[in-house]
């Protein structure tokens, strides 16, 4: 096991060089001169080669490149343009409202979708299955920027049950957590109730009813323990989309994490932060697939035997 | 004589009709609107829906209704063009790394590995980001993201498909591999590619709604959903209305071609129905 994490791990290093270097690269897709973009035309000629040195533009792009590498093997991100704030401690102070979001959402989409999944085969084909099939179209067709907006008018402008939008309380969570989790609950009902379906019928399950063992426990830890493993694969590729969606989600509900930061970065044409959020957010999103990926081959045995055996020296 | 309809299944039925109900409409926009997409009534900005203006008015005075109409146009022609690039671009790709493998197949794979550990329209978003808020910028971005998942697609099928002996029949018969691709192995390969397309459309709309959603995407005063989105989130409290009709047609939209997808997916495959 210790030997596929460590392939596994060596495998991560193309793919967080590439997006170092694609986002090392974005600068340089700046039409025009970026510093002039940065700082607008009218900008005195000092400030913008103060700026062009501090950037590193004034040397040749194999040189930046490699400082640039350098600069993020010790942590160095560089500063905000506008408020001068190193831009990593921009990231750590709006990262953990993000972590808390996607967790959340992560939550209470799982919440949601595994017992609509399950009963939804378990009662297959009847109006309750139709309905939560329904349902979870309607969650996968509903983009999270019109959703968050309807919850809002329904939740807290007309039942006045929730605040509108902000960071604070238990209650502040959760409209942005369901405005976030509600397409992975829809993606993650329809797969449950399609692999609860594929092992309904398998022996062991009879088997289990045959002990007498009552539906309820044969559906929920039984079939369950199977239909789990495709259910982690989702969640490592549904991931991303949590990531994504955050951006927006923050955005409606002027939720202070790092979503909201980059585009208002991007709004103050402050690229050094866009860079450094853009890098952190893939950057933890190919962590937490290899965090998945590591998991999927822990909780099915079959598949940890043969990558034991494929680690074999 | 009674009329049969063919065996399409009711997902492709549905899915079909939605999509091309808004593929008339995108054409049709300029006769079915009422009034005017841009046209301004400051007099009567955020008026509710009435009967001069079904869906209401904007926060400019603007018909609704016209602008959602009119909107339609800027989704269509973005969701085809970036569906159209972004397949090309990565069926040509895909099909020449599965064919020729060694080192173009190493170097493509790592590049899509690159671009996959983007998350959803984070690329697009950074894209967007630098290059500035246009039409032409937005379907930049979306192609730059999308071409992979196209790349990957039709590595694999090719990759299986060229040790079949249609293949080996066609090499053996001296065919150059640019004939072999072209014409034996493309051409069996691409329905999962029209598939993937579809659900590519869907994806394409939502980001670019999503993007306009962010300020990112199309400017005003062109309609687009996403950007009527954004104006009215800063009126829900007052003209909901702002909101609930663009997101409405986006919904409708999505749905179709969520439909369509899962529809084509089922009568090209037809051995394994979702």
């Amino acid at each position: 096991m210790r030997r596929y994490v460590l392939r596994r791990l060596a495998l991560t290093i193309p793919a967080v060089l590439g997006v170092m270097t694609v986002v090392f690269l974005t600068l340089h897709l700046i039409p025009g001169d970026p510093v002039e973009s940065m700082l607008g035309e009218m900008a005195q000629a000092a400030d913008k080669a103060a700026l062009r040195r501090q950037l590193g533009l004034d040397a040749p792009l194999h040189v930046q490149y490699l400082r640039y590498l350098g600069r993020l093997a010790q942590g160095d991100l560089g500063r905000s343009l506008s408020t001068r704030e190193p831009v990593l401690a921009a990231i750590a102070r709006t990262l953990p409202a993000t972590i808390l979001l996607t967790v959340v959402s992560l939550a209470v989409a799982i919440l949601l979708a595994v017992p609509l999944g399950i009963l939804a085969a378990a009662r297959h084909n009847t109006l309750y299955d139709h309905g939560s099939m329904l349902l979870a179209l309607l969650g996968i067709s509903m983009p999270n920027f019109w959703l968050g907006p309807l919850l809002i008018i329904f939740f807290a402008i007309e039942l006045r049950l929730l605040p509108v939008s902000g960071f604070g309380g238990a209650a502040h969570v959760v409209l942005p957590a369901l405005t976030l989790g509600s397409a992975l609950a829809a993606i993650l009902t329809r797969m449950t109730r399609a692999s609860v379906l594929d092992v309904l019928g398998s022996d062991y399950l009879r088997t289990a009813r045959a002990k007498g063992l009552r539906e309820l426990l044969v559906l929920f830890k039984h079939a369950l323990a199977n239909a789990l493993i495709p259910l982690v694969t989702v969640l490592g590729l549904q991931f991303g989309a949590l990531l994504s969606g955050a951006i927006i989600t923050e955005t409606i509900f002027a939720w202070p994490g790092i979503g909201r930061l980059v585009i208002q970065a991007i709004q103050g044409r402050d690229f050094p932060l866009v860079q450094g959020c853009v890098l952190v957010i893939a950057l933890g999103y190919v962590l937490v697939n290899l965090v998945v990926d590591v998991l999927y081959v822990w909780i099915d045995p079959r598949l940890r035997l043969a990558a034991e055996e494929e680690s074999e020296p | 004589m009674r009329l049969r309809l063919p065996r399409l299944g009711l997902k492709l039925w549905v899915g079909g009709g939605l999509t091309l109900a808004l593929l008339a409409t995108a054409l049709l926009a300029p006769w079915l609107a009422p009034h005017s997409p841009t046209a301004q009534h400051l007099f009567e900005g955020l008026e509710r829906p009435g009967r001069a203006h079904l869906l209401g008015q904007d926060r400019l005075g603007r018909d609704i209704l016209s602008r959602i109409l009119h909107g339609t146009r800027i989704s269509v022609y973005v969701g085809v063009v970036t569906v159209l690039l972004a397949a090309g671009i990565g069926t040509l790709l895909g099909a020449l790394a599965g064919y020729f493998r060694g080192s173009l197949d190493e170097l493509l794979m790592r590049l899509v590995d690159i671009f996959l550990a983007f998350p959803g329209i984070l690329l697009a978003i950074a894209l967007m980001g630098v290059l500035g808020p246009s039409l032409g910028n937005v379907i930049l971005a979306l192609v730059v993201m999308g071409w992979v998942g196209y790349a990957r697609l039709v590595r694999g099928q090719v990759l299986a498909a060229r040790q079949l002996d249609y293949v080996t029949a066609a090499q053996a018969l001296g065919a150059r591999p640019r004939r072999v691709i072209a014409r034996h192995l493309l051409p069996n390969v691409l329905s999962p590619v029209i598939v993937e397309a579809t659900f590519g459309m869907a994806g394409a709309i939502l980001a670019e709604a999503g993007l306009s959603f962010l300020g990112l995407g199309v400017q005003p005063p062109t309609p687009s959903w996403g950007s009527m989105l954004n104006e009215g989130r800063h009126y829900l409290l007052v003209a909901p209305h702002l909101t609930l009709f663009p997101g409405f047609a986006i919904m409708l939209t999505i749905l179709g071609f969520n439909f369509l997808g899962d529809g084509l997916h089922d009568l090209l495959n037809p051995r394994q129905r979702r």
